[in-house]
């Protein structure tokens, strides 16, 4: 196989992994195909431009309203569901929500578990951290369990596997569940169908993710389309949810808008096949779902986000993933690029409060800024806004107060703020600043012809003869 | 101090002095562009499940049990997972004592551990009643009980479930506060719309990815 892979790529090797991935001509095909069918898709779902105007504003309101009282949201949360007989823990690190399962683990003594999709599970390496304790993660949304196959992690948040043809999965299908080579989809995912049906059966617990959680009711909300969503967390005797501190609601009602938004954005769909809402453990005389439902409720780096007025807006993100389907930058490269859970536009906003700036350095710059991501967004985030100030809190010096992003400073360089000084005080001074012109014209003959990285795929700039000053001095002098 | 606190902690800190946004939820832009003529919220619902390969045929209170048995005979399926004590279960277990149609009935009837094997191998079809439906995105609603579990939707191949015509609202916001849901959740509630799919291999379509592979939906005009 020409495209085994290799080991994750790391978001501090980020330009040596968009080299790599621009190389590719199979992975760039697969994704420029990918993401305009997700474009073509979304965009038929919103034929009515005012519709869908007023809905994202009414989204960003909805989301806007719940981070503005989180703590008291959370709480009730809490109350709710522990009313209902969830189970509800808090971690703070990846760490600690890790060793949580892990506990749940050990009291059932499980060995087996199956994974709906849960991309905060991805956050926290679930997989391989159980792995390692004995215990067997297996992924049971399709493009999961594909991905998971080839030890590889997932390449957009929505569609996993989006960096793969179908050739690609039927040699893989071929080579690791030994069946034979197929190309036709109806059958690869009958194949799927029938390898995982065992698992959930088998299954000692069920993990998933959540899409909202409800405060009002005490309910966990879940979209999908696959069924095993529903197979996770029904048919293990345990569920374990696994979400961020962010994705809860004020009300039952609140999840109406946003759910219309999050559908159509993600997949072009009205709706998905599944919509499941899970308030509680199956209740003494019901015949099925788990006997424990539990949630954890997963900080990792969230409360950094969202103590700052500015970058709390990262927080409203619903997970749709219509940035990364329509960035140029994510298209051209890739997934996997980026080294990081959650690739794209998104990616680049949220994994600085996650890992730090000084891990993700290169993220906030990997952008033309052409401000697709900040359009499209159903809940109306500033993608293109909040790069630019993660680009400001990367050249901060690294001890200036008030820190508000981890890492600060990862890409200041001493050098530079100098250079930038001189420029503001030459441009402050007026003196100075025509001084400064006149030799720049003057000695133009003296530019060197290679400027760095400038000049790899450009010729060096010359400045002009004269100033522009002198120009409209003559040309008003004529007058 | 736990991790609880300390998250709740700094959370009430970042937000030291300010107010929390008012709700100012916009019920029109969630119900205007979707409302139907109540002669055409049937239909509407029809074409959405059919854009998703849901299969739909129009019934009657006493006509749907023989539309059943000729969808199974059709499909050369031979046994039925039903909900014994439901009103739908019980008719139509004696519509089919009554006419001796060739057909094994199977109950929900014990907790699934009992019968988890039997029930994911060798049970073809199941039916269930519905809550209502949504006509806005072709959606069934369902409230499994304990007398129609969770699994009887999911697990068997073909799904076939009863929806009432005058249950079928034109939007969720409508279904949500007719029903007055925000008073109270059961363990789990459902939206179904159409059988289970995936484009996860190179976004080409595949019906019956781990729920049913068809969903039959029939839809009792008179009731």
């Amino acid at each position: 196989m020409s495209d085994v892979a290799h080991a994750p790529a790391q978001p501090i090797a980020f330009k040596r992994n968009a080299r790599e991935a621009l190389a590719d001509p199979q992975l760039r095909r697969n994704f420029r195909g990918a993401m305009d069918f997700l474009m073509d898709k979304r965009r038929s779902q919103f034929p009515d431009g005012d519709e869908l105007e007023r809905l994202r504003a009414f989204g960003n309101r909805v989301r806007a309203r719940a981070l503005s009282k989180l703590p008291e949201l959370l709480e009730r949360l809490d109350a709710r569901l522990s009313r209902n007989g969830v189970k509800v823990h808090w971690a703070e690190t990846v760490d600690e929500a890790n060793a949580i399962v892990h506990r749940i683990v050990e009291q059932h003594a499980a060995k087996k578990i199956i994974k709906g999709k849960s991309m905060v599970s991805e956050e926290m390496e679930m997989n391989h951290y159980l792995g390692d304790r004995g215990v067997d993660c297996l992924e049971s949304d399709m493009g999961e369990f594909i991905v998971q196959l080839r030890a590889e992690k997932p390449a957009h948040i929505i569609m996993p596997a989006i960096h793969l043809n179908a050739g690609q999965v039927a040699q893989l299908f071929h080579d690791k569940l030994e069946v034979d080579y197929t190309e036709d989809v109806d059958r690869l995912i009958q194949i799927g169908r029938e390898t995982l049906r065992r698992n959930f059966f088998e299954a000692d617990i069920g993990v998933s993710g959540v899409n909202f959680a409800i405060a009002e009711t005490g309910t966990l909300l879940l979209v999908e389309n696959e069924g095993n969503g529903r197979m996770s967390t029904t048919v293990p005797p345990v569920h374990i949810a696994v979400t961020g501190i962010e994705k809860v609601v004020e009300n039952l009602r609140d999840v109406i808008p946003l759910l219309s938004l999050l559908t159509r954005s993600a997949t072009g769909q009205a709706i998905t096949t599944y919509v499941n809402m899970i308030s509680g453990p199956r209740k003494a005389d019901e015949l099925d779902g788990p006997q424990e439902v539990h949630l954890v409720l997963l900080d990792n780096g969230r409360s950094q986000a969202f103590a700052d007025g500015e970058l709390r807006q990262t927080l409203n993100c619903i997970r749709c993933g219509a940035c990364m389907n329509h960035c140029p930058v994510y298209t051209r490269i890739g997934g996997h690029a980026y080294g990081t859970v959650y690739p794209g536009p998104i990616g680049k906003i949220v994994t600085p409060h996650m890992l730090g700036l000084d891990a993700t350095r290169d993220l906030p710059t990997a952008s033309s800024m052409c401000g697709a991501c900040g359009e499209v967004c159903p809940v109306k985030i500033p993608i293109p806004s909040l790069l630019r100030r993660l680009r400001e809190e990367a050249v901060r010096a690294p001890a200036a107060a008030p820190q508000h992003v981890r890492g600060q400073g990862a890409k200041y360089s001493r050098k530079e703020t100098m250079v930038w000084k001189a420029w503001r005080t030459l441009n402050t001074s007026p003196a100075l600043y025509r001084a400064a012109l006149y030799a720049g014209t003057r000695l133009r003959a003296l530019m060197p012809a290679h400027i760095g990285p400038w000049t790899d795929h450009r010729s060096a700039p010359k400045p002009a003869a004269r100033t522009l000053h002198e120009l409209a001095r003559e040309h008003l002098g004529d007058q | 101090m736990n991790a609880k606190e300390r998250i709740l902690g700094k959370l009430r800190g970042s937000l030291q002095g300010t107010t929390p946004i008012v709700d100012d939820y916009d019920i029109e832009l969630l119900n205007e562009p979707w409302r139907y003529p109540p002669a055409e919220r049937v239909a509407r619902l029809r074409q959405m499940l059919g854009a998703v390969h849901g299969e739909s045929q129009l019934s009657s209170t006493t006509g749907w049990p023989m539309q059943v048995i000729e969808a199974l005979a059709q499909r050369n399926i031979g046994e039925l997972l039903i909900a014994p004590t439901t009103p739908h279960g019980q008719q139509f277990a004696d519509f089919v004592a009554r006419t001796g149609a060739p057909l094994r009935l199977k109950a929900y009837d014990r907790p699934v551990e009992e019968w988890k094997d039997e029930l994911f191998f060798r049970t073809p079809a199941s039916l269930t009643g519905t809550l209502g439906g949504i006509a806005a995105t072709g959606s069934l609603v369902l409230w499994p009980t304990p007398q129609e579990p969770r699994l009887m939707s999911l697990v068997p191949p073909l799904h076939m479930a009863l929806l009432k015509a005058s249950e079928v609202l034109d939007n969720l916001y409508q279904f949500m506060h007719a029903h007055r849901w925000a008073d109270g959740m059961p363990t789990n509630a459902l939206l179904v719309s159409g059988p289970s799919k995936t484009a996860d291999i190179q976004q080409t379509l595949a019906y019956g990815a781990h729920g049913p592979k068809e969903l039959l939906v029939l839809i009792l005009e008179d009731a």
